[in-house]
């Protein structure tokens, strides 16, 4: 476990490192960059116009549809890695399991498909 | 642990581990403002001008220029962005585009062992997982912003690294299934006698073709898309925090090279099996690979006119998702009965 843990430190030094990279950049930029805000500059861009209304609105329920199509199949090869790795030991066996289980989420998949969940007009 | 204690663990471990990632992020850094000046030599070549020439021989020193520039410039803050997830975003892209670097063998020492600070059994599925997470700062961004466009763009740019990802997950797991193991080191021993470019060329076309449009390059740029949605997500940005979510995307960019290279064309190890290539270092070799990638991105971006949004839906799911998964089930097959 020791040893297992030893070997994931250099991530969270890396973490700590790109940090305090990231923190000095901006740090930087405030200090040596101007600051002269007023009312215009400050203003969301809209091609020159004020802005319409409130940038966080109602949006195409396409993009929703989209995540939850992600989550399932993102879902799916969350399971299949752990059964990649050690098809050579489980075998046949291992094989059509993930088989039958492939095959459900093809059927989900051709069933979205037909519904015309996947298109985009 | 008492203070002799702790002080020798912070000698003997912290200051080599410290040692390595400077000696990766620096380097990193060295490159992502090259990568810069690459392209924009690169593009004008092909467009048959000269590209950036005045600042340096050669412009060489044009991307010093360029950081200081925007070190210097006025850090905007819009009145309606909510600040604190204004500035966490390009810090948030910018932390992750580095740390993904920690699991990355880039080569081998004199005494035959992997470059890499972290050989981790988890290598390839730690990737995965970090460049999954990249897709928080373009949303946060496009949310805190408060600017149509802005929001337009990260909802865009958020939609479209999703429906890739599930492709690149299902490429990754063809590849682990073929090699037998997530360890980017083993991963490229196996490759020995075979890459797996060869072995699974439509699914090394397929991860290239994914990683463009991961990582938002032309002709998937669509996010950015700056003739309908001026730049997308990060309109609103300005200064460093700008130059953080440009380097972000850059290093991301070399990320997806150097996975393109481990994953498919062998990572360090020369094309032939001959002394003559032997000779050369791995670092070089893998190096070298990673550049030729590279060189493509920017190939494709000089060549290619941009996607419609419905064409690379389409793509992304009607082509990509089925293929992978076909190409998953005949490599699981592969294994199990072919050999």
């Amino acid at each position: 476990m020791e040893q297992l843990l030893q070997s994931y430190l250099p991530i969270l030094v890396f973490l700590g490192v790109a940090t305090v990279l990231a923190g000095v950049f901006i740090a930087l930029s405030l200090l040596a960059g101007a600051s002269r805000p007023d009312a215009e500059k400050l203003s969301p861009y809209e091609c020159g116009f004020e802005a319409f209304s409130d940038a966080r609105k109602k949006f195409d329920v396409r993009f929703y549809l989209v995540a939850i199509l992600f989550i399932i199949f993102d879902l799916e090869v969350a399971f299949l890695f752990p059964w990649a790795i050690s098809l050579g030991t489980i075998g046949e066996y291992g094989f059509w399991s993930m088989m039958g289980f492939l095959g459900v989420l093809t059927i989900g998949f051709i069933y979205e498909w037909n519904k015309g969940a996947l298109e985009w007009e | 642990m008492d203070i002799a204690n702790l002080l020798s663990f912070g000698l003997n471990t912290l200051l080599p581990i410290l040692a390595g990632v400077l000696l990766i992020s620096i380097p990193l850094m060295i490159s992502v403002a090259y990568l810069t000046l690459a392209e924009r030599k690169v593009i004008a070549a092909m467009q048959l001008r000269k590209g950036p020439n005045i600042v340096g021989p050669f412009g060489l020193f044009q991307p010093f220029a360029d950081a200081i520039k925007m070190i210097t410039k006025e850090t905007i803050v819009p009145s309606g962005a909510n600040r604190l997830l204004f500035m966490l975003a390009p810090m948030m892209t910018f932390i992750l585009a580095m740390v993904a670097w920690a699991v990355i063998p880039v080569g081998l020492d004199f005494n035959g062992n992997p470059l890499v600070l972290a050989d981790i059994n988890l290598g390839i599925l730690y990737l995965f997982a970090v460049s999954s997470l990249g897709v928080y700062g373009i949303i946060v961004a496009g949310w805190a912003s408060n600017s149509t466009y802005a929001f337009l763009g990260a909802l865009r740019s958020a939609a479209q690294m999703v429906s890739y990802e599930v492709s690149i997950g299902f490429i990754i797991v063809t590849v682990v299934l073929l090699n037998g193991s997530m360890n980017l080191t083993d991963i490229v021993n196996a490759q020995k006698d075979y890459w797996n470019a060869l072995l699974l060329f439509p699914m090394f076309i397929l991860f290239f073709i994914s990683a463009l449009a991961e990582t938002n390059r032309s002709p998937f740029d669509l996010p950015e898309g700056e003739s309908e949605i001026v730049a997308g997500y990060f309109v609103e940005y300005s200064s460093m925090s700008f130059g953080l979510f440009f380097l972000g995307e850059y290093a991301n960019m070399i990320l997806m090279s150097a996975m393109t290279v481990l994953l498919f064309l062998g990572g360090w190890l020369p094309p032939l099996d001959i002394a003559a290539f032997h000779a050369i270092p791995a670092l070089i070799w893998f190096l070298f690979k990673v550049a030729m990638v590279l060189f493509c991105f920017l190939w494709v971006r000089a060549t290619m006119p941009r996607y419609r949004y419905d064409q690379l839906m389409r793509l992304g799911w009607k082509v990509f998702l089925p293929l992978s998964l076909a190409m998953v089930v005949l490599t699981a097959a592969y294994v199990v009965y072919g050999r």
